[in-house]
């Protein structure tokens, strides 16, 4: 190695021995970059990226907080729907219940009606029935004293008499009546 | 040695007619201006390194802006990888007070290495074993500084020679291997593995591209035309290959230099 640097040291160039004037640079030139680089800009750059970190977690953090907001709307949105689909449900069997009550009620109230009709229709007919079975009876009594009158040739005028003989003789009349049935 | 010295006899010595590789004579740096003895090609290259790191820090770090752009984004992806690869990995929570220096101790180094193959500048500043040796050196100051302000005086030299938990006999080996490693051999291969792997870069580079000039041009000759074109190629493919080893370089001093303060600053590692 001694020799070797010997022998090269005659040709003017070891290259394992520094060059003053080179080291003299060297240390210039680098302590610049370490002063410009390494002591104004990296704080730059550092500052930049630590806002820049910032940044992104607060816009992840908003972004989070936007989603958790927008899942309570959505949750509170489901339960009302819920709630809303509940109060329908519930109003329709309200609904349904209340009819069918309506339509019994106006099926009682048609019976009802209905009866009442028939029986007023009834009692119509049995009077109709009275009324002309008195009016009858009347008739029948003029007309058999009419026809036993000009039968008999004397008249019957004697009100009281005519009328017993025509009540002695519907009476017997229905007596017959009664009999052949 | 005997090549060396081969090679540096042949330098001298060197007909016209017979090819002669190149040899240490590449490394030499007569002033560029006659009369200004220390204004060489090293000395220019290495302060024309100092202004496009600066000048590239400034536009992409002076004004930075939340949503980088251009120029930033350049910067930024250099100062990322510093952090994530360099810094992270030796200093943990301390690395962001230490980016300062590591970033330009990586972008000093790497523009002092890419001047080896920009064309027509085309020489490696760390070629010159002083710059490296500055750049060491510094490291070895502060690594020194650092440790005895952290583990104290006698605690910096104990926890690097004695470390806990070893059979006592065990020491009378290490302690003397791991001061000889740390404080000897360390500063001394931190700068000579950048110096070495700039030097030999550089050599086969100019090797491999004089191979192509002296075959085609010099002394075209059909047989030698061949080799002419092989040295061509070779000189392309190498030069694909050295930028890798610019980079990785400067990558490996910064990643030592991070080392060596994080070794300081915490005994256990």
């Amino acid at each position: 190695m001694k020799l070797a640097a010997t022998l090269l040291a005659a040709e003017g160039s070891n290259p394992l021995l520094p060059h003053t004037y080179e080291l003299v640079v060297g240390v210039f030139a680098f302590a610049v970059v370490v002063i410009v680089v390494g002591k104004i800009l990296t704080p730059r750059i550092q500052k930049a990226l630590a806002e820049r970190t910032e940044a992104i977690e607060g816009g992840i953090k908003k972004a989070e907080d936007a989603q958790a907001e927008a899942q309570a709307v959505l949750k509170q949105y489901h339960d009302q729907l819920q709630a809303a689909r509940q109060e329908a449900a519930r109003l329709r069997d309200e609904a349904r219940e209340q009819g069918a009550q309506i339509k019994a009620d106006l099926q009682e109230e048609a019976r009802a009606e209905a009866q009442r009709i028939i029986a007023a229709a009834h009692a119509q007919i049995e009077a109709d029935k009275q009324q002309a079975l008195a009016q009858l009876r009347a008739e029948i009594g003029r007309l058999s004293t009419d026809l036993a009158g000009r039968i008999v040739g004397e008249s019957l005028e004697d009100e009281a008499r005519q009328r017993r003989i025509v009540d002695r003789f519907l009476e017997e009349l229905e007596n017959t009546n009664a009999a052949v049935r | 040695m005997n090549t060396l010295t081969v090679l540096a006899s042949g330098a001298s010595g060197a007909s016209e007619d017979v090819f002669t590789p190149p040899g240490l004579e590449l490394f030499d740096a007569p002033p560029l201006i006659s009369g200004v003895a220390w204004f060489t090609k090293p000395v220019l290259l290495a302060i024309l390194s100092t202004l496009i790191v600066v000048i590239f820090c400034w536009s992409a770090f002076a004004k930075p802006k939340l949503v980088p752009r251009g120029i930033q984004n350049v910067g930024e992806m250099g100062y990322m990888f510093v952090r994530d690869q360099v810094a992270r990995p030796f200093l943990g929570k301390d690395a962001d007070r230490w980016m300062g220096l590591l970033l330009s101790i990586f972008f000093m180094v790497w523009i002092w290495n890419l001047m080896g193959v920009i064309p027509v500048l085309q020489f490696p500043v760390a070629s010159h074993i002083a710059f490296p040796i500055v750049l060491a050196a510094t490291i070895y100051i502060l690594k020194i500084y650092l440790g005895i302000k952290h583990q104290g005086p006698i605690g910096y030299f104990k926890n690097m020679m004695f470390p806990p938990g070893l059979p006592k006999p065990i020491y009378f080996l290490l302690a003397p291997i791991e001061f000889l490693s740390n404080l000897i051999i360390a500063p001394f291969t931190h700068a000579v593995r950048l110096f070495a792997n700039m030097f030999a870069g550089h050599i086969i580079l100019a090797f491999f591209s004089l191979v192509g000039f002296w075959f085609l041009f010099e002394k075209l000759t059909p047989l030698g035309a061949g080799l002419g074109v092989v040295g061509v190629v070779m000189t392309i493919a190498m030069t694909g290959f050295e930028m890798f080893i610019q980079f990785l370089q400067a990558f490996l001093f910064a990643m030592l230099a991070a080392m060596y303060i994080g070794n300081s600053l915490h005994a256990d590692h």
